[in-house]
């Protein structure tokens, strides 16, 4: 008789939980979702269905403004963190071990166990001070603070396809005349690939979703979405606030489709 | 005649680890590599061969000696500047690559024109059979295949030398004897160089020009198949090729005595006590009580096939194994119990010192 394994689903309670879960996960993004489209002006009143707040959203030039910066922000940080963490990996695996690296993993991980609000406030006034003797009040600032926030989110899922992937091909490609920099350039980044997809991705949702830091570093008039929607708070909520959560959602599934599509092709 | 040597080692030694814990993967080993030999670097696990192919490819720094090419030190050279090619025990495909892009990536590196390339890479995979796959990625191909590809790959260049890291241990028994006689083939129709590793004391034999046995991070001996098969230097290599009986002896005047009190003629340099060790297939069994034979008894027989072991004991009890040939007919050894006489084909018995 075959031996009767451990199931989780054999427990009692396991469906109201499972469910229970579900709820509590998607019903308040159902919520959202569905009053996007009120034709009324309460984010709690149902009123019948419109698009006008899109619309309105699409038309106004603040969210227009803080959208752009967003994304600029975001990309920038996306970019300048993923080649960051790429470089940190290679360093932290392709070599042998040495003293003290478990302190580099450490250090590269930082943002991850540093309350953001201390690293937020760490930054405004560090940031202050170079304000004051450059005089420089652009977007640098938000850049350089999503870069490294961003890093390790980039580090971890290069680490990790780094750490799987055989040795020998790159000892195979310097053994064909390859130099270090052609090895990396033909074998370990092609091979590669995803990881830094992968961190490139993650980096640039964490840097679109960030409010925090952004609030504490940005110089007036540099709201992004996020802390355009939290300003937003502070007046009347109208469902335009629900019409750009659920573009950024929207936003946010097609990155991952398109990743998800581009990894699973890979394999 | 005196033959180019290709690549030496100098009292090459690598250590690992550190303080205490220092092992020493590669003890002093010095040995000359003859231009054009099939060269087989032969031993149990852990015995260094690994390590010495990687000093020779560049993979590992030695931790003192130097590496010769062609009386040039290449010692501090890294791969990629040298004209050696290596067949990975894992193949180390580049499965982002298609086969023609695998054979020809080490042309691609050194810069040559496409032309140039797209030629070279058709001929390699002329000589290994694998024209129609040219074009698939390599996880579409069986270990067989795979295994062809390493080697084109590693051949395309045109290298001094080629070392091959045990490369025939992942494949079957039937492609194993397969690939044996084409790297046999290719070595011959390229005239490269090859160094190979293996603990497979039988390919080591078929294959090779000259076999460098390995121990323990030193090299034993180095000679051809037939010197070491019939002349080991000592009780490893006599034991780690093929098999052979061991029998405890002390010299006396003209040959050794062993411990049944027999003499045995043979010559040899040494003094006191020492072993006496003679294969299998050399000990005749011969009638009981015939004159100068040692006196044995039957214990039990062991059916291969082609031959038959017959495992016998001399008077004090020490085990002598005899190959003999299966007959086509009737039971194959010698019936248990049965007392016998054994001899050793002349010249066949062999003193090592102990």
């Amino acid at each position: 008789m075959a031996e009767r394994r451990f199931e989780i689903s054999r427990i009692p309670g396991f469906a109201t939980v499972a469910v229970a879960t579900f709820v509590m996960l998607y019903l308040p993004i159902a919520a959202l979702v569905t009053y996007s489209f009120n034709a009324g002006n309460s984010v709690a009143v149902w009123e019948g269905f419109s698009l006008h707040w899109y619309q309105d959203a699409w038309n106004n030039q603040a969210v227009k403004d803080a959208t752009a910066r967003s994304l600029i922000i975001a990309v920038c940080a996306a970019v300048i963190s993923t080649t960051v963490a790429t470089l940190a990996a290679m360093g932290t695996t392709r070599r042998a071990r040495f003293r003290g690296d478990t302190f580099i993993y450490v250090a590269i991980n930082q943002p991850l166990m540093v309350p953001e609000i201390v690293t937020a406030v760490a930054l405004m006034i560090l940031f202050g001070m170079v304000k004051e003797a450059t005089g420089y009040q652009g977007l640098g600032y938000l850049i350089l603070a999503h870069s490294a926030f961003c890093i390790p989110f980039a580090y971890l899922p290069i680490r990790a396809r780094l750490e799987g992937m055989d040795l020998s091909l790159e000892t195979a490609a310097g053994d064909l005349y390859a130099t270090p920099w052609q090895t990396f350039r033909h074998v370990t980044l092609p091979l590669l690939g995803p990881g830094i997809l992968a961190g490139a991705m993650l980096a640039f949702v964490i840097s679109l979703d960030d409010v925090i830091i952004t609030e504490f570093v940005k110089s007036g008039g540099q709201d992004t979405l996020p802390t355009y929607m939290l300003g937003q708070l502070r007046r009347t909520m109208t469902p335009e606030v629900n019409a750009i959560s659920t573009a950024l959602l929207a936003l946010t599934v097609v990155l991952l489709t398109i990743f998800f599509l581009l990894t699973r092709k890979r394999e | 005649m005196t033959e180019a040597v290709t690549i030496e080692a100098r009292n090459a030694v690598k250590a690992f680890g550190q303080g205490d814990h220092v092992v020493r993967a590669l003890d002093d080993v010095s040995i000359q590599i003859r231009k054009g030999e099939f060269f087989t670097l032969l031993g149990p696990s852990g015995c260094g061969k690994t390590t010495l192919l990687r000093l020779i490819a560049g993979f590992e720094m030695p931790t003192s000696g130097t590496i010769l090419l062609d009386g040039a030190d290449i010692t501090d050279l890294p791969p990629n500047r040298r004209p050696v090619n290596t067949v990975f025990q894992s193949y180390a495909l580049f499965p982002h690559l298609t086969v023609a892009e695998n054979v020809g990536f080490g042309l691609t590196m050194q810069g040559r024109p496409k032309a140039e390339v797209k030629a070279r890479v058709d001929q390699m995979l002329a000589l290994v059979k694998l024209e129609p796959m040219a074009g698939r990625k390599t996880s579409q191909l069986s270990g067989g295949q795979q295994q062809r590809v390493a080697l084109a790959r590693a051949l395309a260049p045109q290298p001094k030398v080629l070392l091959l890291d045990e490369p025939l241990s992942a494949l079957d028994l039937k492609l194993r004897k397969e690939m044996q006689v084409e790297l046999k083939r290719l070595q011959t129709e390229t005239g490269i160089t090859f160094i190979f590793v293996t603990h497979d004391q039988e390919e080591a034999l078929t294959m090779s020009d000259r076999i460098g046995v390995m121990s323990a991070g030193k090299l034993q001996q180095v000679g051809s198949p037939k010197e070491i098969y019939t002349r080991p230097v000592n009780r490893f290599v006599a034991s780690f090729i093929g098999e052979t009986n061991f029998l405890p002896a002390t010299v006396v005047p003209g040959g050794v005595k062993l411990s049944t009190g027999d003499v045995v003629e043979v010559a040899t340099a040494a003094q006191g006590t020492v072993t006496l060790t003679v294969r299998p297939e050399q000990v005749r069994i011969v009638g009981a009580g015939e004159a100068g034979a040692i006196a044995a008894r039957v214990k039990f027989n062991v059916y291969f096939g082609t031959d038959t072991h017959c495992h016998m004991a001399l008077a004090d009890g020490t085990e002598v194994v005899a190959r003999v040939q299966s007959p086509a007919s009737g039971e194959a050894g010698v019936v248990e119990g049965t007392d016998v006489g054994i001899r050793f084909a002349p010249g066949a018995a062999q003193v090592l010192e102990d």
